[in-house]
Order: structure tokens, then sequence, then C-alpha cells
């Protein structure tokens, strides 16, 4: 470290000068183990994108380094907690001891709005099995049962969802036996996930999982075509902090109707009905790309990537939806939006970018964020010198370009793959092949992602899965005005006098989605980075000691 | 309504748990060993636990909480975890550099019945411990107790990889301040030394969890009870553990292991469990009690007998952990409150007998729930509303839906600060919890006092 800062750092004038992203990931490794380092070598990549928009390979979505500390969490996590977890009229029952159930209860904030007062809103519930060592020891599905009964008979919910935990797998219960047993006993849609937190390597699995028990049990179930215009899914936005209210505002004025949401201030009934839509977006490409494109085969609704992080990025996602329809109505209805929000925006953004620009930020969020939000920073005169995910895999990185690519690994190889056919009856191509063909001739991009590299510039330092320890050397080396992660990160970082902040909760702010939420952004930003409460951390007498030396003499 | 689905009729429940009044096991261990000075805990799982638990322990307290993890895979779950556990220790003692790694379990590691003992065996054949290093472990199974279970499984497990007695007795006196925050670590060693005791006291994660900002991140911060002091604790006068199910099992074991004898008290919140912890440490020690402890004693008795009429009779209704409840509910009885409705979600024989004793006198019938969770709570509460709710951050949504006045106390506590800096234990943690009582009780009668009797002094 003294070396690299030695080359880099005038420590008399504090002056910081060239900093080699190629030294600065030496410095990263070389403590490590020598398989460890040669494994993180393959994680940090330095960052490079060649005329046709190529980066280069990243090594993601394989295992955590045992004792690395990782910031990952697992499968469960990622099922119950992220992709189930939101849709409030659904009793999640979790199958295990009691804590898996106790941290994911009302620790996503992800917000929801029942429609009156005898709607059902479970969000604010946790429901356990609350394994004993007998269940362990003679096989808990006589309790999964009763207490799926007992929930029916306590709560009436339209449906049950069971969700397993480490043990459940191990000790051998048939999770998904209960399910159609109890199902057919009561009358209602019970599912269950074999989400088991040792599957796979992180959250990813549990993604996949979800997305997978969702289209197989509620997708569909509901064929009744509602009215209204341009009908669409909004897919992966999880209303963490009011995201997704301020996107509904915005589609409500823009006369688009929205089918479904998965799965921020959703219901059952939204899911089963989602197969009526028109057109998928997807805002979280790595937690639910999988119901778009097994929504795309079975019913032959197409899918588009958006990203509704950014005022830009708002606009530009509203405007590639009117493309789609090809209407011009809607298109007027668009532009009129964007006219009508931009003024106050931007006039946030300038008085903002005045304190806040050239100012270095780094981001380490899960599996989408990273990527997003580099944008709202850009906006503001801020550069993203860092970031990566926890648990993207390569396409997130690197674009869909590379998915024939990817290998599976070991690691994930029993994850399940369904396999999809287009649904004899209700397959219904969504626009004639050639609307669609003229489209993507005029430049418009269907299934299609490029990445978070191919939108970083040069020589900046993507790290996938970052530890602990590479993270406090990060912010030794680079100083960055501000870092984003979560609530494992934050306080380490802030001890290190960096304004923290998460971009998993908000820190209780949001929404910072769309046009009302990138004001709330920058002002946000603007608060942190320009905060007076960091300029205390040195006491008085530590700046200026000979002066209470000389008082103590007078 | 935020639990608009909570009916007021309570059925039979024996497989299904609504809102749980506890947490699992390896959370508590972690909170034991981050009481360890240059510690690293280590949860022998699948990393999803630990996530889980680093974040909880940091919301609570608002500051960095490290651990690491085997991340299991689902070979390792078939196979055994070994392998993981040996790379995690290389790559920690490596990396990190801590004097000690402390070992949990979760339900993974436990269902496949992983040896630790073994395996951190091997990683010292191995090499992989460095000279002067430390593995230690506690079994701390998920689907057995709860998050106080753990606890003490991994303060115990001080007592079994470090106590030591070389025979000669020196005057200290050891003591294991329970299940509590860190502020209130602090506070338990503040009132030995102003009695001129000398103590070990273990674990202390004051100065770890409540740590200062400087501008600088330390990963093992200036706090926590060092080896030398836990090897030391097998030449003590005595032990005495507060709580009994947080710290009782580290006493005995103390005392099994090194003769040295303990006395196992209740958590000393409130005049009387303090009086009693206080007496005991003099009688122990053979010293006196100074005046400066006289005068707080005195003083948290004089707002005792002063405020009492806005004590008196006030029907409470409380979610907690099991010492803490114990020792809370006494507190309360002791000023003429009445706590009615008592909920603990950790499982235990003796808890609803004392409760029973030491509420024989409140003049209603009380609710005692050991095993229980806050559905039942909720509604023992709709059934019989109480002026005032004691318990963690999730009681908020019942105390907003029944319009209740709320005082945090307990873990967690998710949305204030406080709790890791001020202590509730001892005469001035009692002032404290007095205050926070009438505070809440006094601004709910300033809210719907009618103007008439809207009134300036209290």
């Amino acid at each position: 470290m003294a070396a690299l800062l030695e080359g880099c750092f005038n420590l008399d004038t504090d002056e910081v000068c060239e900093i080699k992203p190629e030294d600065v990931k030496q410095e990263l490794i070389q403590k490590y183990p020598v398989k460890v380092a040669r494994k993180r070598a393959k994680q940090i990549v330095i960052n490079k994108v060649d005329e046709c928009g190529q980066v280069p390979e990243i090594q993601s979505n394989v295992r955590t380094i045992p004792g690395i500390i990782t910031q990952r969490g697992c499968t469960y996590a990622g099922c119950k907690g992220v992709v189930l977890g939101p849709t409030r009229d659904i009793v999640n029952l979790t199958h295990g001891p009691i804590g898996c159930g106790f941290y994911s209860w009302l620790t996503r904030r992800n917000q929801t709005r029942p429609n009156g007062p005898d709607d059902h809103n479970f969000m604010t519930y946790c429901f356990s099995t609350d394994m004993q060592d007998e269940e362990i020891i003679f096989g808990g599905e006589k309790k999964l049962r009763q207490a799926i009964q007992e929930a029916y008979d306590i709560f009436k919910p339209k449906a049950i969802s069971i969700f397993s935990t480490c043990p459940v797998g191990l000790i051998g219960d048939d999770v998904h036996q209960v399910a159609r047993e109890m199902k057919e006993k009561l009358g209602i849609n019970v599912f269950a996930f074999s989400c088991e937190g040792y599957k796979g390597v992180s959250q990813s699995a549990g993604h996949h999982i979800a997305n997978n028990g969702i289209f197989t049990h509620v997708v569909g179930l509901d064929d009744t075509v509602r009215e209204g215009k341009f009908k669409l899914n909004l897919l992966g936005e999880y209303n963490i902090g009011g995201d997704a209210f301020e996107i509904e505002r915005i589609f409500e004025e823009c006369g688009i109707t929205l089918v479904s949401t998965f799965s921020g201030n959703s219901t059952i009934d939204q899911f089963a009905n989602s197969h009526t839509a028109d057109l998928n977006l997807i805002m979280c490409h790595r937690s639910i790309n999988y119901v778009a494109e097994m929504m795309e085969t079975k019913f032959g609704i197409p899918w588009i990537k958006v990203n509704f992080i950014g005022a830009e990025a708002t606009a530009k996602s509203l405007r590639k939806i009117a493309r789609y329809f090809e209407d011009q109505e809607l298109m007027d209805k668009v532009e009129a939006v964007i006219a009508r929000e931009m003024p106050a925006v931007e006039k946030v953004r300038e008085e903002v970018k005045a304190r806040c620009q050239g100012k270095l930020a780094m981001l380490f969020v899960g599996g989408s964020r990273a990527h997003h939000y580099q944008e709202l920073f850009a906006e503001i005169g801020m550069e993203t010198i860092s970031a990566g995910y926890e648990f993207a895999h390569r396409d997130d990185y690197e674009g869909r370009r590379v998915l024939p690519n990817i290998k599976v690994d070991a690691d994930s190889r029993n994850i399940e793959e369904l396999e999809v056919h287009p649904d004899p009856t209700r397959f219904r191509p969504r626009k004639p092949a050639g609307d669609l063909a003229r489209l993507q001739e005029q430049g418009f991009r269907f299934k299609d992602y490029d990445g978070m590299m191919a939108e970083m510039g040069d020589g900046k330092l993507v790290i996938d899965d970052i530890s602990q320890y590479e993270t406090e050397k990060l912010i030794e080396i680079y100083k960055p005005a501000i870092f984003c992660a979560g609530i494992k990160e934050k306080y380490a970082v802030q001890k290190s006098g960096i304004p923290m902040k998460q971009l998993h909760s908000y820190d209780s702010g949001g929404p910072y989605a769309a046009f009302r939420g990138a004001v709330n952004f920058y002002r946000e930003i603007d608060r942190m980075v320009n905060s007076k409460v960091w300029s205390y951390l040195k006491p008085p007498w530590e700046k200026n000691p000979e002066l209470a030396a000389k008082y103590a003499w007078d | 309504m935020l639990l608009r689905h909570t009916p007021k009729e309570i059925t039979e429940r024996t497989a299904l748990t609504v809102n749980p009044a506890k947490t699992c096991q390896p959370i508590g261990a972690m909170y034991a060993a981050l009481g360890i000075h240059n510690c690293l805990p280590h949860s022998h799982g699948s990393q999803g636990c630990c996530a889980y638990h680093r974040s909880t322990l940091t919301r609570h307290y608002k500051e960095p909480v490290m651990a690491g993890t085997s991340s299991f895979t689902e070979g390792a779950s078939v196979f055994g975890g070994q392998a993981n556990l040996l790379q995690a220790i290389d790559n920690i003692f490596t990396i990190y550099e801590p004097d000690v790694i402390a070992v949990h379990t979760t339900c993974l590691s436990e269902t496949i019945g992983d040896d630790i003992v073994q395996i951190a065996a091997k990683a010292k054949d191995d090499g992989k411990v460095p000279t002067g290093k430390y593995v230690i472990h506690a079994n701390t199974p998920s689907y057995a107790g709860s998050h106080v279970t753990g606890f003490a499984n991994m303060t115990k497990a001080m007592v079994d990889y470090f106590a030591q007695s070389t025979g000669r007795r020196e005057d200290v006196v050891n003591i294991v301040p329970g299940y509590v925050e860190p502020c209130d670590m602090r506070e338990i060693r503040r009132l030995a030394n102003e009695m001129g005791v000398r103590t070990i006291l273990f674990p202390d994660t004051s100065n770890v969890l409540n740590g200062p900002q400087t501008g600088r991140y330390q990963m093992f911060p200036n706090g926590g009870v060092t080896i030398e002091e836990l090897i030391k604790t097998g030449d003590s006068r005595a032990t005495i553990a507060l709580g009994r199910l947080a710290s009782g099992p580290a006493a005995r074991a103390l005392d099994g292991k090194c003769k040295v004898p303990c006395e196992i008290l209740d958590l000393p919140i409130g005049l009387r469990q303090t009086d009693l912890f206080v007496d005991a440490l003099r009688k122990i020690a053979g010293v006196n009690v100074p005046d400066s402890i006289n005068i707080e004693r005195g003083q948290l008795l004089d707002v005792m007998t002063d405020m009492h009429q806005y004590f008196y009779g006030k029907k409470v209704g409380l979610v907690g952990d099991p010492d803490q409840l114990i020792a809370l509910t006494d507190f309360l009885v002791s000023i003429d409150m009445q706590p009615i409705h008592i909920v603990t979600g950790t499982p235990g024989k003796k808890f609803e007998q004392r409760i029973r004793e030491i509420t024989a006198a409140v003049p209603h019938a009380v609710n005692v729930r050991v095993g229980g969770d806050m559905l039942l709570f909720h509604q023992w509460v709709k059934n019989q509303p109480v002026d005032l709710l004691i318990g963690n951050t999730y009681l908020k949504y019942i105390a907003r839906d029944e319009d209740i006045p709320l005082v945090r106390f307990g873990f967690p506590i998710l949305d204030r600060v406080g709790h890791s800096y001020l202590p509730t234990v001892g005469y001035r943690g009692g002032l404290r919890l007095l205050e926070k009582i009438l505070d809440a009780l006094l601004d709910r009668m300033d809210r719907d006092a009618p103007e008439e009797r809207f009134e300036l002094v209290m």
C-alpha cells in the first residue's frame, strides 16, 4: 500500500496523481493466499470498451471464497425475500427454523398500497413453521401441513406459498407434495419453492427458482382481458421506497395500462393475469429475465430492457415503449409528460451539479443497481470510478451477447431450467413478424441488454462479489466522495470518514425512480457529499496541539 | 391498519408461528464473539445466515459488524463442510489477522453433523492456525432455543476454551453480564469499579458495538475481553452471572472447570435487582458500598416516589427475552405498575413460574406465554387493552394499530438510537427507563387531554 500511495499521492500537497488501475488491482489481491488471489484476479477487471462495444471477460456467478467476508446472501433471500416478498396478498410461509423468516420480516422496503380496508395485506406478518429438533429428526411435513391449515383458518388468504430453508432439503421434506395436498384440501392456490439457502452460490439462484415457481403455479391462471390501451408488465421492479408508485404515476399520465408488476405493489391476481399484456419491460435484468423469456416463448409477449433510474433514462424508456406500440397518440402523450416533468428535474440537477461536479462515486450493489445508478451520478457530474455486483452473471456485466459462451458450473447446475413451449391455444404474436423485423431494422432492440461494463469508461475497476478487504483498500486508495452499497458495508465505510449511501434500502429515503425520484436522489447525494458533519472528524486539539499548550502556560 | 388480519378471537395454534418473539441461535453467538478483543466471528453454514445476522446486528447498533462465513454450496451440504472451514480459517488469518476465530454453526452444518473440533484440530495440524492464535467454537443449532441460547453457548465456549486455573486465587470477580447492550456492560463494570472491585467482564462489547467516529475504520476496535483475561477467569475468587439463561451456563462451566464458585442473579434492571447485584458484589469482594452509589440509588428511588402517581395501576404489555423480562417485570411491579401480558419466544421451563411469583400481587389476571409470538400477544392486547407496551421495534405495528404508547426495549431496536449508548441496567439505567416510561405516558396524556385539563406542570 505504502508504495502505491507514494507513487500517486503527494503527501505534502494532498494532490492525487495518476492512480493506475493495474496497480490498484495488484494492491487488492497481493495479500491473498495464492489460490485466492488467482481466483479474485478473474473477478476484478479493468474495463475497456472497444469500438464494437466488446468488453473484457469477467468471472462471476461462481462460488464465494470461504472466509473472505462477502456481502452475499442466499437462495432463500433471493426467492422469498426479493421476488415473492413484495406481493401483499400471498401468505409466505417459511418452512424452517425461526431465523430465516425473522430476518426477512419487513427488512426490505417493498412498499405496497392495498386498495381498501378489506384488501389483503400480509406483508407486515412473518409466518414460520419454527422447526424444532424433533422436526429435524422425524421430518417437518406434518408440522408444515398443520401450519398451512392454521394459516388458512385464521387468515383466509387466496394463496399460500412455502419457502424451504437449509435443513428442509437435507432431511428430505417433500414440500411440493404437501403443497399439492393442501391445495386440493383447501381449494386455494398452495405452491412451494425449493429455495434452500445452500443452492447455487448467491441470491441469484433464488431469483431463478422464484421465477420458475411463479411461472408454473400462477402466471396464466386468469385469461380475463382487461380494458385499456398499451398493456404491459413491469418486471423486476420491487417498489423500494415507492419507486414503483412513481413509475405507476408516469404510466397513468401517459395512458399506459400496467397489467402487473413483478413484484412491487403487486397482488397474485395480477401475476395470474400477466400473460394478457402486450409487452414486458425489464428493470432488474438479473432477477426476472427468466419470466420474461418464458412468457415470450409460451405466450408470445416480447420483452425490452428499460431503465427508470435517472430522468434521461426514464424519458428514453418511455419513448421506447411508445415506439414499440407505434401509436401517435401515445407518442404525443409521452412527449407531453416528459416536457412537463423535465424542467423541475433540470433545475435541481443544475443546482446540485455545481456542488458535485468531478467527485468520485463507487457502487457495489446486488445485481442491477450498480449499473442503473451510474447514470444518475453522471447527470450531476460525478464519476463512477469503480463498480460491481454481489451476484450478477456475466450477461449483466458484459451484455447478453455473451450468453452463448456462459458455462453453468457445478455449483449452479442443479438449478432447474424449465422447458417451456408455445401454449397451443394462448400463444399470440403481439405484432406481425414483419412489424417486428421493421422495428429491429430501425434499430429497435428486443430482448437485449448491453450490461454494465459497456457504459462504464475505460480504466474503471469492475469488481464482482467484492470482499470487505477489497472495499477497505479501494476506499483507502481512491478516497471517493461517496460509496454506495448495503447495510453491512455502511458503517465501516462511514467510520473511514466517507459518506455511504445505501442503494438497497435507500437509507429510508426514496423514491429514486423516474422524474421525482431523480430530484430526490440529486438532493440526497448533494446533502451527503457536501455535508458539514464530515469536517469534525479531528477534534481541534489534534489539529492544533501547540496552541493549547501555550494557553495552559499563560 | 397495519396488522389488519389479526383476529380478536384467539384460536389454538400448534404448528404456525406468526410474528416471532425470538430469532435464532447464531446471531446471539455472533454478538457474544464480538465481545472478545481481536476476534472475528465465523458462521459455519451457508452464507445467507451470516449476511442476515450481520445485517440485523448492524441495523440495531448502526455500527460495522464483521464476520466470516464458510459459504456452503450444495456439494458441501451433502459431503460436509470441512474443506470450506479449513479454507476459511486460512483465509481469515491471512487476510484479516484476528487473534481468535470464534466459529458458530447453523441449522445446515448441525443437520449434517460437521465436527468443528475435529476440523479445527486439522486446521492446526495443517499449519493454518498461526502460533498464539486460536479457533474456538460453539454449536448453535437454530432449531433449538433462540438467539439467547446462542449467546449463552458462545459465552460458555469462552470458558471451555480459555479459562485456566493456576491454583493461585486472585482478588478478582468474574462478571458475565448477560445478553445486554454494550453500554449496559460498561455500566456494570463502572459499578464494580466504583466499589473498588477488580473484575473480568466477559463477553464485553462496549467500545466494539458503540465505538466512536474517528475517521479511521478498525475492524477490531479497542474493546472486548482479552484472551489473557479469559485465561485468568479460572483464578478469580468468584463469578457473578447476570441473567440465568444467557450467563448461567458459562458461570456453571467455570465452576465445574476451575472451581470458581458462582452466584447467578437476575439482570440488574431496576432498584431491587440492582440492590441484589451490588449487595452480592459487596459480600463476595468484602468491600463497602461507597456514597457515590448510595446517591445514585437514592436518585432512582426519588423519581420512583416523586412520580408514583403516574405509574400506579398502569397496565403494561411486554414482549422480549426471558432474562430481561424477569427483571423488568420485577421493576414494573415494584412501582405498582401492572404487567398483564408477557410473551417471550424463547423456550424454557422456569420462566413462567418466575413471572407468576413476581406478579402474584397484580390485581388482574396475568397472561404469560413461553414460546409465544406477537400474534398471540396482539390478540391478548385486543381482548384486554393496556396503557403501555414495552418491547422491540416490531411492537410499533401493534402500538400504531391499537394506539398504545410504546417504549422500545430489548432486541432488536431498528428505528431509534440510544440503546447502545445509554444503559438501562443499574440505578442510572433504572432512571433512564423511568424517564422513557414517563415520557411515553405523559406525552400520551398531553396528546389526549381535553383543553381545560391540559396541564403545564406534572
